[in-house]
């Protein structure tokens, strides 16, 4: 995509969104993390390791908004796991593509995880790969595939990314 | 930390048998070295990975037999080999990449290098430069390989074994256990992905939780709190003699024969009620009865570090890593067939969100050795109590029973003598 006036527009729009979706997670009003993605969205995790050989398995797979719902209520009500919280820090926003009406975009981020106790870590660094919907009223992920920089996993991945 | 040390946990281990276990197992050091020593390089069979991670000629794999650093390779012959990841000049890591191919083996620090036996082959300047220096005449590059592992294949598995007594691998697993690994690798695999997750817990806490069913319904609620039904469901705990190895399994409650196609999940009623609290996608249920059996889930575990997986069509090698006494790596190799199907392959990945680090039904496991692990330093000399489903480790119907990780715990004490 050329450097034009539009592109500086644009993104700010993703800036923003990205901005938006960060605070919605890290102030745990996951309620609203579905609604970050159109209806069938792909929301998938995988590592570098796994996406530089095609590999497909995902750490998390969702499919459709649906399952985005699912995975909250699952949170909410099912899975144990102690109290957490994260602090996302996104890099600035790189506009890779346009297709189908749809914006490519990729931000880097990191994740610090502080846990009940007070101990804090990195907790995962890595790429966000974007395709957003400017369809509707306002910006929405038709594609979020989040590549993590690391292999490893350190206990669990109970919170979205 | 010596290992004379280990002889007050000798002494507190209960005289009741297999029925308490003490808590000074989980954060000795020295208990950790006979591990090491007794356990992982002594006679047992370790999973180093799976025969199509290397195909071809030269192709390696760096992985680890308990902590221990090794190499799998294949050889120009075609053979699988496997040796230890630490050179014999001065000890550095000989390879550091997790897959790659290779020729010879060659050290970055002064470049001796070794062929697929681990045969020392070169000597930088061995002869010296110019006359002076090199190594002394009676310097004999035989005498200076890689420590090299036995290696067994089963169904495309590989294990590998530092010590020369260790029995054939089918003796050592039994014919049961045997008869299970096959049934979920039947065909040529394919790797679908790998991730590792790391634990806060020492190694046999994992161990123990992966041969534990009676905790599956009550820590992890993901089918509970979905009334997903699963109608009368069939099953059992199989223990091997040596009691080192397991495996759970339940299968839907139809006759044999029945089985076979995805409408059977349907007529189980394998599927989110449809209340307030039901799956909004329950796609995620769908499944195929792939091996025919009827068996929707099968944990089977080879002593010390293997857990074979299939939760429906998720299936899964995962190793156990120490890495140190409150540390473990959980490798998780995600595999299906070469000669799967697209739709298949879509339940394998739509699945995958059941098991793994962030997986509805397995998440909890990554934190809840943990907290057995931080609830360590007031245990003293106190034990933990396995007493359901009795006192001995013999195969059961019944699935609220500890005999499982009681079998664990027998292989265990005769290994290290404890």
């Amino acid at each position: 995509m050329a450097p034009d006036s539009g592109d500086g527009a644009l993104i700010g729009e993703v800036t923003g969104l990205l901005a938006d979706y960060a605070a919605c997670i890290d102030g745990d009003e996951l309620e609203r993390w579905p609604d970050f993605f159109i209806e069938d969205a792909h929301y998938r995790i995988t590592t570098e390791f796994n996406h530089a050989r095609g590999l497909p398995i995902g750490i998390i797979d969702a499919r459709n908004r649906d399952m985005l719902e699912d995975r909250v209520t699952a949170l909410r009500r099912a899975n144990i796991y102690e109290p957490q919280r994260y602090r996302h820090i996104i890099s600035v926003v790189r506009l890779t593509g346009s297709e189908d009406g749809q914006v490519q975009a990729e931000a880097s981020f990191m994740v610090v995880r502080t846990m009940i106790d007070g101990s804090q870590d990195l907790f995962v660094s890595g790429r966000y790969l974007d395709s957003i919907d400017f369809s509707g009223q306002r910006p929405r992920f038709a594609r979020k595939l989040i590549v993590l920089d690391s292999y490893k996993i350190d206990t669990l991945l109970a919170i979205p990314l | 930390m010596s290992e004379a040390s280990i002889h007050p946990a000798k002494e507190l281990w209960p005289n009741e048998g297999l029925t308490r276990v003490p808590y000074g197992l989980y954060d000795d050091e020295a208990v950790y070295l006979r591990e090491r020593r007794r356990l992982f390089m002594g006679p047992t069979w370790n999973i180093l990975g799976l025969e199509c991670e290397v195909p071809n000629p030269g192709d390696y794999k760096t992985t680890f037999l308990g902590d221990i650093p090794v190499v799998l390779v294949r050889g120009k012959d075609g053979v699988l080999k496997g040796f230890e990841n630490r050179c014999a000049h001065r000890g550095t890591l000989l390879c550091l990449e997790r897959f790659g191919n290779a020729k010879v083996f060659t050290c970055v620090y002064h470049a001796w290098s070794y062929d697929h036996d681990g045969n020392l082959v070169g000597v930088a300047f061995q002869n010296g430069v110019k006359g002076g220096g090199g190594m002394p005449d009676d310097f004999r590059r035989e005498d200076h390989g890689l420590r090299r592992l036995k290696i067994a294949v089963l169904s495309g598995l590989v294990f590998g074994s530092f010590h020369g007594e260790v029995p054939p691998l089918e003796d050592y697993l039994g014919a049961e256990i045997v008869q299970r690994i096959r049934r979920v690798l039947p065909r040529p695999l394919k790797v679908l992905g790998y991730y590792t997750q790391t634990l806060r817990n020492n190694w046999k806490l994992y161990a123990e939780n992966v041969r534990d069913p009676y905790h599956a319904s009550i820590l992890h609620l993901f089918f509970t709190t979905f009334r997903i039904n699963r109608l009368s469901q069939r099953g059992g705990i199989i223990v091997d003699d040596s009691g080192g190895h397991h495996v759970s399994y339940s299968k839907l409650d139809s006759k044999p024969g029945e089985s076979g196609g995805e409408s059977d999940y349907k007529a189980a009623k394998l599927r989110a009620d449809d209340d307030s609290i039901g799956l909004k996608e329950p796609g995620l249920l769908a499944g195929r009865d792939e091996f025919g059996d009827g068996i929707t889930l099968q944990i089977l575990s080879v002593f010390p570090n293997l857990v074979l997986q299939q939760v429906r069509n998720s299936l899964v090698v995962r190793q156990i890593v120490p890495k140190g006494v409150d540390r473990t790596d959980v490798v998780w190799t995600n595999y299906g067939f070469e000669d799967d199907d697209d739709a298949l392959t879509e339940l394998r990945l739509m699945q995958s969100n059941f098991i793994g680090p962030a997986g509805y039904i397995s998440m909890e496991d990554g934190a809840v050795g943990a907290f057995v692990q931080r609830a360590l330093p007031g245990a003293g000399g106190a034990t933990s109590v396995l007493k359901m489903g009795g006192d001995g480790a013999a195969s059961q119907e019944s699935r609220a029973t500890e005999t499982s990780i009681r079998g664990f715990w027998k292989a265990y004490r005769k290994i290290m003598d404890i």
